[in-house]
């Protein structure tokens, strides 16, 4: 490759970090790592207000009656705690972050295929998350996170900018998944075949075909409900021949696989780390691959179960409750695959580690609520119950933030090159899991009773259930404020990490911590599989003790 | 650019590890997939479209007599026109054919302006009827439920393609300057394939729109 030698700087690169310096360095730059950084500390940003408003939900939820806030308050509440955290923090969450910082690292390359549309990415993600904010400050908006017509057509509240801002966001997000696809198929090292690629990179892969073929049909479904709002063209208006239905389907046709989004690169950082914690090979690579492709597949063809009570055909429920089995036993294989690889295994308990255990509970069992709700009969009894908001909370914050609470602890020593102090990370790993599961699963038994959900006041005889809630909710942000701080003081504080802390066998360790400006001084080679830890006992330089 | 004062060995472009041809096989693969979530951008009105065309059939019906079919095919064979343009213009520019390449792809730029053009003349007709979308439609002549959503499907799926139509002459534009200064050549003319790529790609999306809205 003489032309990537000629342009190999002569003396070696400083790291990503320091290569240039400046606040305007960074955000001109159209480095894959640092826009990776740049999203990380946004959607970080993002998650901390849109965990503000979950708290003022929960507090308002303590006692029966008005608590701290009124109705129409904990409508704009609910409402924008859903859209900031699933519109800005999940679903760009894993992919924007890690997988912008990693991918390339992985495959060898020196950037993303198109490192200019990433940086655009990024700007298109804050202009989007911008226009959502504005409409705070305009007094927010009470539709919830769904923008469910007919209401979101007629609610005298600004859901305009709230609808232009996730339409944007979802360009983002398009671009970034594009930029993905194309770097995996031609930016690939010479000599890594697809069965060859670290896991990790195959779930964004899976990811990014979701991203670019369902987010389009959002954007429509946003532009139409705009131009609703303001031309009342009747696309949804039963009044003027038109029929809300038509918006739940398109809307579920993104959503549902949206949920793909937030959970696939989850489940690829826990088949990264759980090799490396065991010092074992996957117990099977396919299996973790096809179950990714199936996954993929299948969550475009379940949407209908979110419209069981809505009065599509009989028919209809019965498919899609059938398809919507189907993805839990791609999840099964995925579960048995890591439990297999875990079993016998030398086991490092750690805090990523103890993200991971999580992650594998939390999934299970919010798993499980799905297969329950996926059946249309027991789902009429719980639809728009807290039973529901339990399922999907375990999904989506129970196993996709522990999974990105993972992520961050397993690669800031190769983001940042220092370590955090591990037992605080242990300890706050497992106030979390508690935490949360103190927090959800009395919704599990609230829903069960009949407490509606989006409801701002209830009987008297709710109440200890949601203090137990609340309570949770509470050690669970404690949880969080713990992480924050070591891990910001440890950007400075911390121990230096040195190349490959943990023992890795993954690609992205092959570069230095955190790597230089293209990644690699020289074109990489990787001789190994991915994940091939069958020779450890060479590398006697990494130990298990801290 | 502050950074390139320091003293740091400046390498002016993230090359790849790869060579040229990788990032040409990158920007077409990347163009594929940005066309794909074009299509399914299209997907969710076409949705829309069959459905209310199961719940008014009478109306579609009938719809189609209110369209002006005679403007309307002109207009597809303008599009088709200019998408061999384009692919004679890259033809030319493969074989190093600078000049003949901008002209051709010049054809194409103003066959793209005379469609909005005549697009525009029907949209006046439609107007001066009050043939307008949802709540604005006051279109005596045809005034039966529903006549109004298969004027919206109409406005908002032909004005979405419209759009996408001025997007393409904007990028076509460029490239007709870019081709004319000299940028393109035997060895590199990938930006040109892709105007091209996302030129087929509008026409191809008329060619669904014509017959459903005015043909059948
Ligand atoms: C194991 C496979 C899964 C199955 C079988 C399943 C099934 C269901 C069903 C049937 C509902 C509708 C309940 C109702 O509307 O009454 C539902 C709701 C929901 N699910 Fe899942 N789900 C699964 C996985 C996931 C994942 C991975 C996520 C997110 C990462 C997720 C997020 C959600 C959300 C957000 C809702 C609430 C929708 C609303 O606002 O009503 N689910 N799920
Ligand atoms: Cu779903």
């Amino acid at each position: 490759m003489s032309s990537a030698a000629d342009a190999e700087p002569a003396v070696p690169a400083e790291d990503y970090l320091h290569a240039e310096r400046g606040p305007w360095s960074w955000l001109t730059t159209h480095d894959h790592k640092r826009i990776g950084v740049m999203f990380l500390a946004s959607l970080l940003l993002m998650f901390l207000l849109g965990g503000g408003y979950a708290l003022a939900l929960r507090m308002e939820l303590l006692t029966p009656g008005e608590t701290v806030m009124g109705r129409l308050a904990y409508n704009r509440a609910f409402t924008l705690h859903g859209v900031i955290m699933v519109w800005l923090f999940l679903i760009p969450s894993i992919p924007s972050s890690f997988g912008n910082f990693l991918l390339p690292l992985m495959v060898g390359a020196r950037d993303v295929a198109f490192p200019r549309l990433n940086l655009a990415s990024f700007y298109l993600y804050v202009l989007g998350a911008v226009m959502t904010l504005w409409a705070i400050l305009q007094g927010g908006v009470d539709t919830g996170w769904t923008f469910y017509t007919p209401f979101s057509t007629a609610t005298g509240t600004d859901v305009l900018p709230v609808l232009l801002g996730v339409f944007v966001v979802g360009f983002s997000t398009i671009f970034t998944g594009l930029n993905f696809i194309a770097t995996v198929h031609t930016m690939r090292a010479p000599g890594m075949g697809w069965m060859r690629l670290p896991l990790f990179v195959w779930a964004i892969y899976g990811t990014a075909i979701i991203q670019v073929l369902a987010t389009p049909v959002l954007g429509m479904v946003l532009v139409l409900v705009a131009l609703e709002r303001v031309a009342g063209v009747g696309f949804f208006d039963p009044a003027r021949g038109g029929d809300p239905l038509l918006y739940q389907h398109l809307f579920w046709f993104y959503s549902h696989p949206a949920v793909y989004i937030m959970i696939l690169p989850g489940m690829g950082v826990i088949s990264e780390m759980v090799p490396a914690f065991s010092r074992k090979n996957p117990f099977s690579y396919r299996v973790l691959v096809w179950s990714t492709a199936g996954i993929a597949f299948v969550g475009f063809l379940t949407w209908g179960h979110h419209m069981f009570v809505s009065g599509q055909s009989t028919f209809g429920s019965g498919a899609f409750s059938i398809l919507s089995m189907l993805v839990a036993i791609f999840t099964a294989l995925k579960i048995f695959t890591w439990l297999s690889t875990m079993y016998r295994g030398s086991i490092w308990v750690n805090a990523p580690f103890t993200y991971v255990l999580g992650f594998i509970f939390l999934l299970f069992f919010g798993g499980m609520s799905g297969v329950a709700v996926a059946v249309t009969s027991t789902d009429i009894h719980w639809h728009d119950t807290y039973f529901v908001v339990a399922h999907f909370h375990f999904i989506m914050v129970g196993a996709s933030l522990m999974a990105f609470l993972g992520a961050l602890h397993y690669w800031f020593p190769k983001m940042f090159g220092r370590r955090y102090p591990e037992s605080l990370g242990v300890g706050a790993a497992v106030l979390i899991i508690f935490g949360f599961i103190a927090t959800f699963l009395p919704q599990f038994l609230l829903g069960n009773m009949g407490m509606p959900r989006r409801y701002a006041d209830y009987p008297e005889h709710f109440q200890p259930l949601h203090v137990a809630s609340t309570a949770g909710a509470s050690l669970l942000g404690f949880g969080f404020v713990i992480v924050a701080v070591y891990l910001g003081w440890s950007l400075r504080h911390g121990a230096v990490a040195g190349r490959d802390p943990w023992g890795s066998r993954g690609y992205e360790w092959l570069s230095d911590s955190p790597p230089p400006e293209f990644n690699f001084h020289e074109p990489p080679t990787f001789p190994d599989r991915p994940h091939d830890y069958a020779e450890r006992e060479d590398r006697p330089e990494v130990g298990h003790a801290l | 650019m502050p950074s390139d004062s320091t003293q740091r060995p400046v390498v002016t472009q993230a090359l790849h590890f790869g060579a040229e041809a990788a990032r040409q096989d990158a920007a077409h693969m990347g163009m594929w997939v940005f066309l794909a979530s074009e299509v399914m951008l299209f997907t969710g009105l076409f949705t829309a479209y069959a459905l209310y065309r199961l719940a008014y059939p009478e109306v579609f019906l009938h719809g189609r007599e209110h369209m002006e079919v005679t403007l309307g095919t002109v207009n597809t064979y303008v599009l088709i026109t200019s998408s061999v343009f384009v692919a004679l213009g890259i033809a030319f520019i493969r074989r190093g054919r600078e000049w003949g390449a901008g002209m051709w792809f010049a054809g194409a730029v103003l066959l793209g302006l005379t469609f909005l053009t005549i697009k525009g003349v029907e949209y006046a007709h439609h107007i001066r009827d009050g043939a307008l979308p949802g709540a604005h439609y006051d279109f005596d002549g045809f005034a039966v439920p529903g006549a109004n959503l298969y004027f919206t499907l109409y406005w908002v799926m032909t004005g979405v393609h419209a759009v996408h139509v001025a997007v393409g002459v904007s990028v076509l534009s460029v490239l007709v300057f870019r081709t004319f200064g000299g940028a393109f050549g035997v060895a590199y003319h990938t930006p040109l394939e892709l105007g091209g790529m996302y030129w087929h790609l509008v026409d191809l999306i008329w060619l669904f729109l014509w017959p459903l809205l005015y043909l059948v």
